[in-house]
């Protein structure tokens, strides 16, 4: 035991509640060479800049960044969005433009495959495959992003209502979602699908967000109740904080952790169902539209035999995408368990 | 007048189908202003509900409440909820015992602190963080400017007590309920809060009411102790007297059951036998009684009275502990 006091590893002291003593740090500083106190001091430093703001969401980030299911996740989430956003540049064709040279030995046995000019070749009526494959990530993420956002919104906001009121506002807003969540979420999709009038884009994405409301609702409600009883908000309610405040500044931001990461997860069910839908046909009827259930649904189903990659392009992109969001959200729920806290 | 008159403060917990409990059976005393109060008793006596219930603070189901708080000579029990509200944290404040869970977890302290400014004193923000600094800095919080932007778990427990106690004292109240303010910390640590209490509340005139189970809190801070057992005051008496003569048997048990240095070695602790779930109703008789070393016919025959003693304080016992056992 050469340094006794560095290889104890004592704890780093807390400044404010211990006034340091003099006599006794000094004293058995004194005992060490200069070497020694130096390292001393460079420890005391690492140890004060280690303590300095770790917040929730930085804590979380770290421990994301340690997690190569996050990772993975995150690269296939990045790299879909960036497509998505970057479409028109990145594409080297009109999605929607039909090809002469491509329609001119275009027969229901043949569909021109790649070339270097057409990479993954024709759909069935001319147009370029992969331009069409990129154009549908960008269609993709609207969907998901647009019916997630509605469908968390309009969750917390029932949530909220159900966990800051109680009583029988609750068990009426309860008992709703329960009847919504007694309905596998596919055939209440097409349900309200089909009640619709006319099938448009936005018909799918309000199927599609209302289908993940009850899900957003009964996760809020719950932390909702349970930060009503927590002591910070009878510490709040000790100090004559109104009611609106304790709900808007103190339950509510309390609770939103757990819906975030089930947003994620919801993401990945939106495209999902959303692709389901344009599989069965109940989607935007626009033939021009990229939209990877559509293109599955109707050309990859129709032409498997004589082109299989006309189904298997956009089903592996729908299980790519969806696989890469749901990593992301397991490893975003794990890494803000405050069980896994350090 | 004094500055809170509790009247036969009872709080009954009723829920369907179960018998009634009553947590709290009558309990008068009063706090002068400037003055300090003990409440003193084991778990389950009654403690903590009657603090919420001076705060109108217990659930607004499941439960009765009945008997006086007079504020001032204001009944707080009378008030609609909005003007409960507005004294609460101006006129009355409360400390509780966890300072972790006691703040909110994602707000920084310094708003917290301003958030009470701001509702009670009608301060804008950056103003009320002007002053929080000013208040962190006055609880003995070192760098307060730097702690207004920090969060709770990012400080340590006694800093965040610290910071508790200047949120409960921001607006400068009349009345500070502390429940068993230094439970959750280290024994130094709670010296040193203790220490801040009482230099407070001798700064600024504030009454404090202590609620605790430590009597070690009792003997360095409060000038009269409330003893309570079963929901009820069993032993009333200023401090010095309390501890150079408690007379009840419950009160004498305890001091008695404080380990001391001076103790011959190998003399066994003493304790006072069976638990509180050996209770009686206090209807039949003494709660106590089964506990009781003193204990005689009358104690089973009804509830003994709170009765004044000769030196000052009150007592509600058939067969104290003599005066020459007592100042043992």
């Amino acid at each position: 035991m050469s340094d006794p006091i560095i290889q104890a590893g004592t704890p780093t002291p807390r400044s404010g509640d211990e006034k340091p003593r003099p006599g006794m740090s000094e004293r058995s500083i004194g005992v060490l060479g200069d070497r020694k106190k130096a390292r001393l001091d460079e420890l005391a430093r690492a140890s004060a800049s280690d303590r300095g703001g770790i917040s929730l969401v930085r804590d979380a980030v770290r421990r994301l960044r340690r997690n190569p299911v996050a990772i993975v996740g995150a690269a296939i989430v990045g790299l879909f969005v960036l497509v998505a956003i970057f479409a028109p540049l990145i594409a080297p064709h009109d999605p929607v433009q039909r090809f002469d040279e491509l329609t001119k030995n275009l027969t229901v046995d043949s569909i021109p495959g790649g070339s270097s000019e057409f990479p993954l070749g024709s759909d069935p009526l001319g147009r370029d495959f992969l331009s069409r494959m990129i154009h549908g990530a960008r269609q993709t993420l609207f969907v998901g992003v647009v019916a997630t956002l509605i469908g968390l919104a309009l969750g917390v906001l029932i949530g909220a209502i159900a966990g800051a009121f109680g009583g029988w506002v609750d068990v009426v807003l309860m008992r709703l979602t329960d009847v919504m969540l007694a309905l596998p979420s596919l055939l209440l999709a097409i349900t309200l699908v089909a009640m619709a009038s006319r099938s448009s884009q936005w018909t799918v994405i309000f199927a599609v967000a209302i289908v993940s409301v009850p899900i957003f609702a009964r996760l809020l409600r719950g932390s909702m109740l349970a930060q009503r009883e927590s002591d910070h908000v009878l510490a709040a309610r000790a100090l004559g904080v109104k009611e609106r405040n304790i709900v808007l500044r103190h339950m509510l931001p309390n609770s939103l952790t757990a819906v975030i990461v089930q947003a994620t997860l919801t993401f990945a069910v939106a495209i999902l169902d959303a692709a389901a839908l344009s599989f069965l046909g109940l989607g935007d009827p626009d033939i021009n539209r990229a939209e990877w259930g559509l293109m599955l649904g109707v050309d990859g189903q129709r032409y498997f035999e004589v082109r299989p990659e006309l189904a298997y392009y956009p089903a592996l992109a729908i299980i790519v995408v969806a696989l890469g969001f749901t990593l992301l959200g397991e490893a975003m729920r794990e890494a803000i368990d405050p069980k896994n806290r350090r | 007048m004094s500055l809170l008159d509790v009247r036969d403060l009872s709080v009954v917990f009723q829920r369907r189908g179960e018998r009634p409990f009553t947590a709290v059976d009558k309990v008068s005393f009063t706090v002068e202003p400037g003055q300090t109060v003990g409440l003193v008793g084991e778990s389950g006596c009654g403690k903590s509900v009657t603090s919420l219930a001076i705060m109108g603070l217990l659930p607004k189901r499941g439960n009765k409440v009945t008997g006086e708080v007079l504020f001032e000579g204001t009944d707080l029990l009378k008030l609609r909820p909005d003007d409960m509200r507005d004294r609460r944290g101006r006129e009355i404040s409360m400390i509780f015992q966890d300072p972790l869970s006691s703040l909110n977890p994602v707000i920084p302290i310094g708003v917290q602190v301003a958030e009470v400014l701001e509702r009670h004193q009608g301060r804008d923000r950056k103003q009320a963080l002007r002053e929080s600094r000013d208040l962190l800095d006055a609880v003995g919080i070192p760098d307060p400017g730097r702690r207004l932007s920090e969060y709770p778990h990012q400080i340590s427990g006694g800093m965040r007590q610290r910071a508790l106690i200047a949120i409960a004292l921001a607006c400068k109240p009349r009345l500070l309920i502390a429940d068993e303010p230094t439970t959750a910390l280290d024994v130094t640590i709670q010296a040193q809060i203790l220490t801040l209490l009482k230099q407070l509340v001798d700064e600024t005139g504030t009454a404090l009411v202590m609620i605790t189970h430590d009597l070690g809190v009792v003997a360095g801070l409060c000038d009269t102790v409330n003893v309570l057992y079963g929901g009820k005051v069993v032993e009333r008496a200023p401090r010095h007297e309390l501890f150079a003569h408690a007379r009840h048997p419950y009160t004498h048990g305890l001091l008695n059951s404080v380990p001391r240095l001076d103790s011959p070695r190998g003399e066994r602790l003493h304790a006072i036998r069976g638990s509180v779930s050996d209770n009686i109703p206090w209807v039949e008789g003494c709660a106590f009684a089964p506990r009781c070393d003193n204990v005689v016919d009358a104690c089973l025959e009804g509830p003994p009275p709170l009765e004044p003693t000769a030196t000052g304080g009150d007592l509600r016992c058939n067969n104290p502990v003599s005066e020459e056992v007592a100042a043992r």
